[in-house]
């Protein structure tokens, strides 16, 4: 079980609000991303609900009971940490059974629960290492070895793949899904990354500045984000927002049509524009195109055989049905 | 760097600094070593330029042979390691203290620092006039507050007495070391042992303690090059008596006060054994923390 319930959370430092009143509710066995830019407050969040931070006013709820005050190893959460916070003079496997052992599990359940978990996350041969004598991926893994062995209620992350390489993060990204599907654990992601929120979540949360900005699955945001903040953040490459005369015509204040939503042509179309950087990307390419519609160069899609010269004349004809108005607000218009 | 050309030069530009740190090292060793052969008793007319008479060993036998001996090694190795569990083990509480954000922080700091920066000898003497002074020391007047006898203290707890002076000597430094230990300790470990749910006394011994152990190491390994040669505290206090003769003391009385050189550099001798067997000993001990 692992239902966490936030109940007009606020939280403080000093004068500065960084969490202004928040309701969320998150379910047994979702998998929810907190995503937003730097500083938004996703990570504070996150260790409210950990017990780290104590919240300046509002409750949280565990299950259906109130947890405000319950310190944090009685939460019954486990938390990865960015930096994996691995215990650097005990081995893997005593770090894996470090909260087991102030638990008080005794020896035969606690290397019982060791071998599944170092099965599961290829650890077998490690075991007897140090943390200084693995690999990044391998650290990642040990941290999530100690969460797993707990069997929490609910695994918090903590941008847990910030430190990996590409390939890495794409590799860990597959394993905690998996894990996840596994073990139908509540989980709590957060990282700044879109790609991570879109590909993990059922659940993604948009934070900005400690307010949320919207709640939904990924492509529920994705196919109707909410404001322009929501459409400009979710998707790579972003959504091309346009403002002035141009939205206009379409009755309001700014317009959003997404890369792929975007027909180019050469010899006709609604919008003008020159073609600035183009990027291959195998699968597809991506179009710079400068307009006057915008100051930043719109963005288009087209397939990867399509090849077009740095500097041609093209014609660009947005798909109506897929096209997103905003008020003057930044709030979406149906 | 690593051409021929550049190590060459390297060594070359570095020489001067080795010929010298040996010299240094070299020359006041092999002349110990030179007098500990040698009767050498300059009141009674011995000199370099008469020639000295060679004596074998007999300095080294008269100097164990001495019933001031085994209680001089004795005294020593109380003193350092009285001063080392104290300065440890009150460095680490302090340190832990200072970490904590507090009002006055800076200013805390230099305070505790401050007892480093006085001279041995100044310490040692106000300690012994103005604390332990059995009439007017503050000590004593603290006793009779309580309606208690006033101790002697560097007469009655000599050994005690001086130990608590150097430690006060030494601990700022303890301190300082283990702060600095302290402050680069990852918050994040101590969140995810909070989390794993020790509470502070298991996170400090699971975590906070294993991450000084080096710089507790260090702490030992400093202190003891020191201990083992402290002697304006004794000088100043006790004079050598009541016990806290240790054997750089002992030394001390035989060249100087009895002017007998080839006896007190044949203690000399002995005294580098014993700090060799000491860092020997420690090396064992702690010294396993310093690799990796």
């Amino acid at each position: 079980m692992g239902q966490i319930q936030l109940n007009q959370v606020t939280k403080s430092f000093g004068d500065v609000q960084v969490i202004p009143p928040l309701d969320l509710t998150i379910e047994d066995g979702e998998f929810t991303v907190f995503v937003g830019p730097s500083g938004c407050g996703k990570s504070t969040l996150l260790r409210l609900i950990a017990g780290l931070e104590d919240i300046t006013s509002g409750h949280i709820a565990i299950d259906g009971t109130d947890a405000t005050d319950v310190p944090p190893a009685k939460r019954g959460l486990a938390m990865v940490f960015q930096s994996y916070a691995l215990y650097p003079h005990m081995s893997v496997r005593k770090n894996i059974a470090f909260p087991m052992r102030m638990a008080g599990i005794d020896q035969a359940e606690q290397d019982r629960r060791i071998e599944a978990a170092a099965k599961a996350l290829n650890l077998t041969d490690y075991l007897d290492r140090r943390p200084g004598q693995l690999s990044g991926g391998q650290r990642q893994r040990v941290a999530i070895g100690r969460a797993i062995v707990r069997e929490p209620a609910a695994f918090l992350f903590d941008e847990p793949l910030s430190n990996l390489d590409a390939a890495l993060r794409v590799g860990m990204r597959l394993e905690i899904s998996e894990m996840h599907e596994r073990l139908k654990t509540t989980m709590i992601y957060v990282t700044h990354d879109q790609v991570e929120a879109m590909t993990m979540a059922d659940k993604i949360v948009v934070l900005r500045a400690g307010i949320v900005e919207q709640v939904g699955s990924p492509l529920e945001l994705y196919q109707r984000p909410g404001n322009t903040f929501v459409a400009g953040f979710i998707g790579s490459p972003k959504m091309n927002l346009i403002n002035g005369p141009e939205a206009a015509k379409y009755n309001a204040a700014t317009i959003g049509i997404r890369p792929e939503h975007i027909d180019i042509s050469e010899t006709e179309g609604m919008w003008q524009g020159t073609v600035g950087v183009s990027e291959h990307l195998g699968s597809d390419t991506f179009f710079h195109i400068q307009s006057g519609l915008s100051p930043e160069p719109l963005t288009v899609r087209a397939s990867g055989e399509r090849k077009l010269k740095y500097g041609t004349e093209v014609y660009l004809t947005p798909q109506a049905d897929h096209l997103h108005r905003f008020d003057q607000n930044g709030l979406r218009i149906e | 760097m690593a051409t021929q050309h550049s190590r060459s030069a390297a060594r070359l530009m570095m020489a001067p600094a080795v010929v010298l740190l040996l010299g240094w090292m070299l020359i006041p060793l092999s002349m110990t070593l030179f007098f500990s052969f040698k009767k050498y008793l300059p009141l009674r007319g011995d000199s370099m330029a008469n020639g000295l008479e060679w004596v074998g060993f007999a300095n080294y036998a008269r100097f164990v042979g001495s019933s001031a001996f085994w209680p001089s090694v004795q005294a020593t190795l109380v003193i350092v390691g009285g001063v080392l569990v104290i300065t440890v083990v009150l460095g680490v509480l302090l340190a832990l203290l200072l970490n904590q954000p507090m009002w006055g922080q800076g200013v805390v700091r230099i305070l505790v620092i401050a007892p480093f920066f006085v001279m041995p000898t100044v310490s040692a003497l106000v300690w012994k006039n103005m604390f332990m002074d059995p009439t007017n020391g503050l000590l004593a007047y603290l006793w009779k507050f309580f309606g208690a006898e006033p101790i002697a203290w560097l007469s009655q707890a000599s050994l005690p007495s001086l130990i608590m002076i150097v430690s006060w000597q030494w601990l700022p430094f303890a301190t300082l070391i283990l702060l600095t230990a302290i402050q680069s300790l990852d918050g994040e470990q101590l969140e995810a042992a909070e989390m794993d749910g020790a509470p502070s006394i298991k996170r400090f011994w699971f975590i906070v303690l294993p991450h000084l152990s080096r710089a507790i190491t260090i702490v030992i390994l400093i202190q003891t090059i020191f201990l083992l040669a402290i002697f304006a505290e004794i000088f100043v206090t006790t004079g050598g008596a009541f016990g806290t003769k240790t054997l750089s003391y002992l030394i001390f009385q035989r060249v100087l006060e009895s002017q007998n050189v080839g006896l007190g550099s044949a203690g000399g001798v002995y005294a580098i054994i014993l700090a060799n067997i000491v860092a020997i000993f420690l090396m064992r001990i702690v010294g396993k923390n310093l690799d990796a």
